[in-house]
């Protein structure tokens, strides 16, 4: 059965009927043509489709998506022009943050949550932040020195 | 397979008519155990999905008359951790809270989820039961209390109804001096099922001497259960390595684990006994008003007692 669905999506307004079964993620990637959000393992353990609903991280792989009805979701193309996010996208790229590039979006993601609520973070706070980003080609130092230095930077 | 129906209720007695007529099997709140299991392949989603995101009535902290808290069913793990009250008070929630799945799981999954979910591995169900926590149920019909000790009766089972729902968790006011922990044998630190977790709670007097003590166990049992002669064994004396092990030993001895793919019994019973020994220690010492910083399955090193 076709259920109503509005939410704003990086600032744009949407509607469409979905099913009551369709994952946030699927709708965006395949109704909404917004193919930054990755389907990695879907079943939330590895954070590839990583979005912020209301601006706090969430897993869209495994949100139904009329539960995200009347919210507003961020996808790692809104964050493009969000200075922190550009600042993280930057210093993954600068400092050998980005192997594949897979689990990229939701790591950009997460980390701008991070520092958006704690600019100065310790290690092991964005240790913990990025917990639930798995990153296949196992370049997680060079992660955490990218957001590291992105906190330096807007310092 | 696709839900046919969706009912997204906009207050409690609408959430309830729904789930008269469809049954509470289809409620989804943040969807962390739901969704993810439909997405897994472990169950089906329901024919009719009964989302209760919007019950905003029943998100948040509130103190009761008696100076006890109250907790909305739908409070996130990061609203609890966010809860001073929680951190101060009832700090095995919050130890709790801290290491569920990630920070997007913390985000939406809920505490009534992870209570109504009833996995015996559930992070918040001992730390619920040291405290004594109530729940609260309502159908069209009724409204109930329930202790939480009575609630749970196997794996992923319980006595509630199927045209009830879980509104809230009631904690009654913990006495001064009173100190509790939650720590998980862990094999990583993030998205993480408990091999074996351990809740304690210690109550110490003037003079330090131990007034009361609870231990409940998850992962070593159908259920989360708490072992009474553990914490009794501790009431009346000063704590010292020699009857926190005796208490150690008494947890052990009452746990009931299975071998699986995460641990054998053997292991899981031997590791109850030294999770024991370290959340009392955690609890005694936050008890006498020393601090150890939150999630105690990392900072449990910091505790003397």
């Amino acid at each position: 059965m076709i259920n109503p669905l509005s939410l704003a999506v990086n600032g744009v307004p949407y509607s469409a009927g979905i099913e009551p079964h369709r994952t946030l993620l699927s709708v965006l990637r395949e109704e909404l043509g917004i193919t930054g959000p990755k389907e990695g393992c879907d079943d939330s353990e590895c954070g590839a489709c990583m979005v912020l609903l209301d601006g706090e991280p969430t897993n869209a792989c495994c949100f139904l998506a009329l539960q995200a009805d009347g919210r507003e979701v961020t996808t790692i193309e809104g964050i493009a022009d969000n200075p922190v996010g550009s600042r993280i996208q930057a210093r993954m790229l600068e400092d050998g943050g980005i192997q594949c590039g897979f689990c990229t979006p939701g790591i950009v993601v997460m980390a701008t949550a991070l520092l958006s609520t704690n600019p100065n973070p310790d290690e092991e706070e964005i240790r913990n932040a990025l917990a639930g980003n798995l990153c296949r080609c196992t370049g997680y130092q060079k992660i955490v020195a990218a957001v590291t230095k992105a906190a330096g930077d807007l310092a | 397979m696709t839900a046919r129906q969706y009912f997204a209720p906009s207050n409690v007695d609408e959430a309830l008519k729904v789930i008269a007529e469809h049954g509470r099997v289809g409620v989804v709140a943040g969807g962390t155990d739901a969704v993810v299991g439909h997405r897994s392949g472990k169950h089906q989603l329901a024919d009719v999905v009964i989302g209760i995101h919007r019950l905003q009535d029943l998100n948040g902290i509130q103190q009761t008359h008696d100076g006890g808290l109250s907790i909305g069913s739908l409070t996130s793990y990061a609203s609890l951790l966010s809860s001073s009250e929680i951190l101060e008070r009832l700090t095995a929630l919050a130890d709790a809270s801290a290491i569920v799945g990630s920070c997007a799981t913390r985000n939406v999954g809920t505490l009534g989820g992870n209570i109504v979910n009833a996995s015996p591995a559930m992070d918040t169900g001992a730390p619920l039961m040291v405290f004594n926590a109530v729940i609260e149920l309502r159908s069209q019909a009724h409204t109930r209390q329930l202790p939480i000790t009575e609630l749970w009766t196997g794996p992923g089972l319980s006595v509630i109804g199927d045209d009830e729902l879980l509104v809230s968790v009631t904690i009654p006011p913990m006495p001064q001096q009173s100190g509790s922990s939650y720590l998980r044998l862990e094999y990583r630190r993030a998205m993480e099922i408990a091999v074996v977790g351990v809740a304690a709670r210690v109550t110490l007097a003037e003079d330090g001497i131990v007034a009361a003590a609870s231990i409940a166990l998850a992962a070593v049992g159908p259920t989360c259960f708490l072992v009474a002669a553990a914490g009794h064994a501790l009431v009346g004396q000063r704590l010292d390595e020699s009857n926190i092990a005796e208490a150690g030993a008494i947890a052990a001895a009452a746990a009931k684990p299975i071998s699986d793919n995460r641990a054998s019994e053997n292991y899981r019973r031997q590791m109850v006994s030294v999770l024991t020994r370290r959340a009392i220690t955690v609890a005694a010492a936050r008890a006498a008003g020393r601090t150890v910083r939150v999630p105690a399955s990392q900072r449990w090193r910091e505790a003397t007692i």
